[in-house]
């Protein structure tokens, strides 16, 4: 039998037991939690050989010179063919992961520096982007991740940065080009301080002149969508931001706002919330937050620190079922409850219905993680739909005792048993432990 | 005429409770053959894109790149009023403008005077003069004062209730259905589950009654439409499906419709690529809405607004970065139109709002607010402090609506 503390284990912080891990977690949940910390940051199986993201941008950026028509071309065919393969194998990395916390964390921060192939150059670019700039850094530092993201091509086209020219730069001044702000906004909006943090329109100004340079190489250059500084057209002179001066340094001013950005007691915070929010509940408790802040400022930003200091939080092992599942861990944990994955195509499908395809948040800011905007009249009647077709579809668990064994059982409440056992077909009694509110959430 | 439903509503009127505002306020009695569909546009809509100032002397040199030809010229704007012109993917409005169903605002604004989209969201939605002003939406609060909750007078399109309307009173909701309906039996079952789970209960419901209206208005087009709605989906299909749920006699009267992918900062493109697209999208969108809500379309009125507007000058990068004021486009039968609204700020440097976006000379709670009074005939001081608190500034425009 599961204990609760187990239950919480693969569910909250996990992503939903497969049956065999259930005997893992068992013994020590929070040592098991804590292991697949050390367990290093070797790339999964099925990630191994998809291209990088500079040649994903090499691909886009040859057909975009090609004419506008091969670049549609490109965008329906063969680029839409590697983003799918690549988010359906992310997806099935999600489902038969060992390492489910892991998987959770790399979710996390994925959704924290959000990329969305809302945008057509990030379309063949945000699963590179998750397996460069983010997979390497989910229990090392979060300076690191930063610079990582904001070196990467898909960020420094999904918010505009590799356009961004200083006004006064030697580019800018023979050419009349200039300064686009998108990504030192949501860098300190989103990424690092916060929206109150205090920071101007002013800091916003001198931040993206600090950013100027930050660029791809082009396939003139030489080895195409590879980072590139590019000094001609960096803005030149110094730059005031959060009250501290940056003398004229090319490429490390930027380098030193990050790492100044990253330790700002107004990170730690934002930063703190956000994880509360998704390991504890949706309006956290304050304290835990403070804690969780002040382990990230004690630490230097250490992200596996603040990982161990969420399962060592009290509060996120109180409540068992605080959480909604978002789409993604609705689907995935259902997955890995049955083992039955499917085609990738089949996957986005599933995914897509719910409105929450791989790598295509609606904005910078990622998917909400709170209940309130993922549940409503039409996605609970999604959802139970969905459960069905599963349920249909899948005929292992005659009678359905084991998979409410392996997946609610620790919280099951009575009706939910009772339904559970009257339902008249093994298809609609499977359909009901999906379609429980007790599955449902985390 | 009055339907018995109607008139039960008006019986039950008194007892109804207002969730938000301190004094309990009578229910109004509310004219609910009229129709109100509130568009929100996130991302930031770039104004003078939509509403090119043409005549404004600092509009080409300070847009550059993305300034339209006057109205004279080849592929100019659509003109207005001999000031202001339509971007010429907005056909369908020009139309409308002509047909005297169409009012444009520009210089309008929200109070908000940030630059996140998320904050700027948050403020339009619940109606207040800061992002957290309130937790439910101000179209929500003023369900409250339209009609008997039961009546399900608000629509939320998608598969959740966006902020606008989430709040006390109970919405009805429609998404395009893509799997197979469940049966009623097991439905009630799963219904009988959520019962008691704060979240899952009342969505349950909600859905179930939600669902039983679009089969009955619907019937088998449920099936038809794009997938997410959030973002940049096609509006068309979902616009003429939401027109024909508030054409219904007994349907919903207040709806929201959501459209994404305006936050264009760069290469936004004149009159072809990213934005004209998107202009496109939205114009073709509210054509369908009209088409689907046949003959209700005189009672009609649709606001279309967005979270801020985008800064005069062309950014470094062919796009506009985050601004201020901005333009908000009222549309319907039931309008007054064939008129640009606007105190217009003039384009100057010294003019513009912090030295680079258009000055907000109208507040947006300004036309939100006639439309609840004038057009769906509430009273104006229940508005005043329980829908928009904080508003006194902002005076109902009058005159929007035909008498």
């Amino acid at each position: 039998m599961t204990t609760l503390q187990t239950f919480i284990a693969v569910t909250r912080f996990g992503l939903g037991a497969k049956p065999s891990e259930l005997q893992s977690a068992a013994g020590d949940p929070r040592g098991w939690l804590k292991q697949q910390l050390q367990s290093g940051s070797t790339l999964p199986q099925r990630l191994a050989h998809f291209p990088t993201g500079s040649q994903r941008f090499a691909e886009f950026e040859a057909s975009r010179r090609r004419s506008d028509a091969a670049l549609q071309q490109a965008l329906r065919g063969s680029i839409r063919e590697s983003y799918i393969a690549e988010a359906g194998a992310r997806t099935q990395v999600q489902i038969d992961s060992d390492t489910p916390f892991r998987e959770r964390l790399v979710a996390f921060w994925s959704n924290h520096f959000t990329i969305s192939v809302q945008r057509p150059p990030v379309l063949g670019l945000a699963g590179a982007f998750e397996r460069e700039a983010i997979r390497p850094h989910v229990t090392g530092r979060f300076y690191d991740m930063l610079l990582a993201v904001a070196r990467h091509p898909g960020m420094l086209l999904y918010l505009d940065n590799a356009q961004s020219v200083g006004p006064t730069s030697v580019a800018g001044q023979r050419s009349g080009r200039g300064l686009n702000e998108n990504l030192a906004r949501e860098i300190l909006e989103l990424h690092t301080l916060g929206v109150n943090a205090g920071y101007t329109q002013a800091d916003v100004r001198e931040f993206a002149r600090i950013l100027t340079g930050w660029s791809l190489s082009r396939p003139e250059d030489g080895d195409p969508g590879t980072f590139r500084f590019r000094p001609f057209i960096h803005e030149p002179g110094t730059k005031t931001l959060l009250g501290v001066q940056y003398l004229d340094g090319g490429i490390r001013e930027g380098e030193t706002a990050l790492l100044a950005l990253s330790r700002h007691p107004a990170t730690a915070t934002h930063i703190a919330t956000k994880f509360a929010r998704h390991f504890i509940a949706d309006n956290p408790p304050a304290a835990a937050v403070k804690r969780l802040a002040r382990v990230y400022r004690e630490t230097d930003c250490d992200l596996g620190a603040l990982a161990r200091a969420i399962v060592d939080a009290p509060e996120a092992w109180a409540e068992p079922l605080a959480k909604v599942k978002t789409p993604n861990e609705y689907v995935v944990s259902a997955l890995r409850a049955t083992g039955y994955a499917g085609e990738n195509e089949k996957l986005m499908q599933s995914l897509r219905l719910f409105g929450q395809a791989p790598f295509a948040a609606p904005s910078p800011a990622g998917w909400p993680d709170t209940a309130e905007q993922w549940i409503g009249p039409e996605s609970v009647l999604r959802r139970a739909e969905w459960a069905m077709a599963l349920g249909q579809r899948i005929n292992q668990f005659r009678p359905p005792d084991t998979l409410v064994a392996t997946t609610i059982a620790p919280v099951m409440r009575r009706e939910t048993q009772l339904a559970i056992e009257r339902a008249p077909s093994t298809a609609e009694a499977v359909a009901l432990v999906f379609a429980a509110p007790e599955f449902q959430r985390r | 005429m009055l339907s018995r439903r109607h008139t039960l509503g008006l019986l039950g009127g008194g007892l109804v409770a207002v969730c938000g505002g301190p004094i309990p306020v009578a229910v109004a009695r509310v004219a609910t053959d009229r129709r109100l569909v509130v568009v929100v546009m996130r991302g930031a809509l770039d104004g003078l894109a939509a509403v090119p100032a043409y005549s404004d002397p600092d509009y080409r040199a300070l847009r550059g790149t993305l300034a339209l030809e006057a109205p004279d010229s080849k592929d100019g704007a659509l003109d207005l009023d001999g000031r202001f012109g339509l971007h010429p993917a907005l056909a369908a409005l020009h139309e409308m403008y002509r047909a005297h169903e169409l009012v444009v605002f520009h210089a309008v604004a929200t109070p908000y005077r940030s630059r996140s989209h998320f904050d700027g969201q948050d403020l339009l939605e619940n109606g207040t003069t800061s992002p957290l002003g309130k937790r439910d939406g101000w179209l929500n609060r003023a369900l409250a004062l339209m009609g008997p909750a039961d009546r399900r007078l608000g629509l939320a399109v998608g598969q959740t209730v966006p902020l606008i309307l989430r709040g006390a009173t109970p919405v009805g909701s429609y998404a395009p259905q893509q799997m197979p309906q469940l049966d009623g039996e097991f439905l009630s079952r799963l219904a009988a589950l959520y019962q008691r789970d704060a979240v899952f209960g009342p969505a349950i419901t909600e859905g179930l009654r939600a669902q039983q209206m679009s089969d009955e208005v619907l019937g088998d087009e449920k099936r038809m439409g794009g997938d997410n709605v959030r973002g940049a989906g096609p509006m068309r299909a979902i616009a003429t499906a939401v027109g024909k749920l508030l054409a219904a006699p007994n349907g919903a009267r207040v709806a929201v419709l959501e459209v994404g992918g305006w936050d264009t900062h760069a290469n936004q493109g004149v009159l072809t690529g990213r934005l004209a697209g998107q202009l496109r999208g939205f114009n073709d969108g509210l054509a369908a809405l009209k088409e689907g809500l046949g003959s209700a379309w005189r009672q009609t009125a649709v606001i279309c607004a967005t979270e801020f507007g985008r800064t005069v000058a062309v950014n470094g990068t062919n796009g506009t970065d985050h601004g201020t004021g901005g333009a908000a486009f009222l549309l319907g039968g039931a309008i007054d139109g064939g008129r640009v609204v606007a105190k217009w700020p003039g384009l100057a440097t010294d003019r513009l709002f912090e030295g680079r976006d258009l000055m907000p000379t109208l507040d947006l709670r300004s036309v939100f607010k006639a439309l609840l009074t004038g057009h769906l005939g509430l009273p104006s001081d229940a508005v005043e402090r329980v829908v928009f608190p904080e508003s006194r500034t902002a005076t109902a425009l009058d005159g929007l609506t035909r008498a």
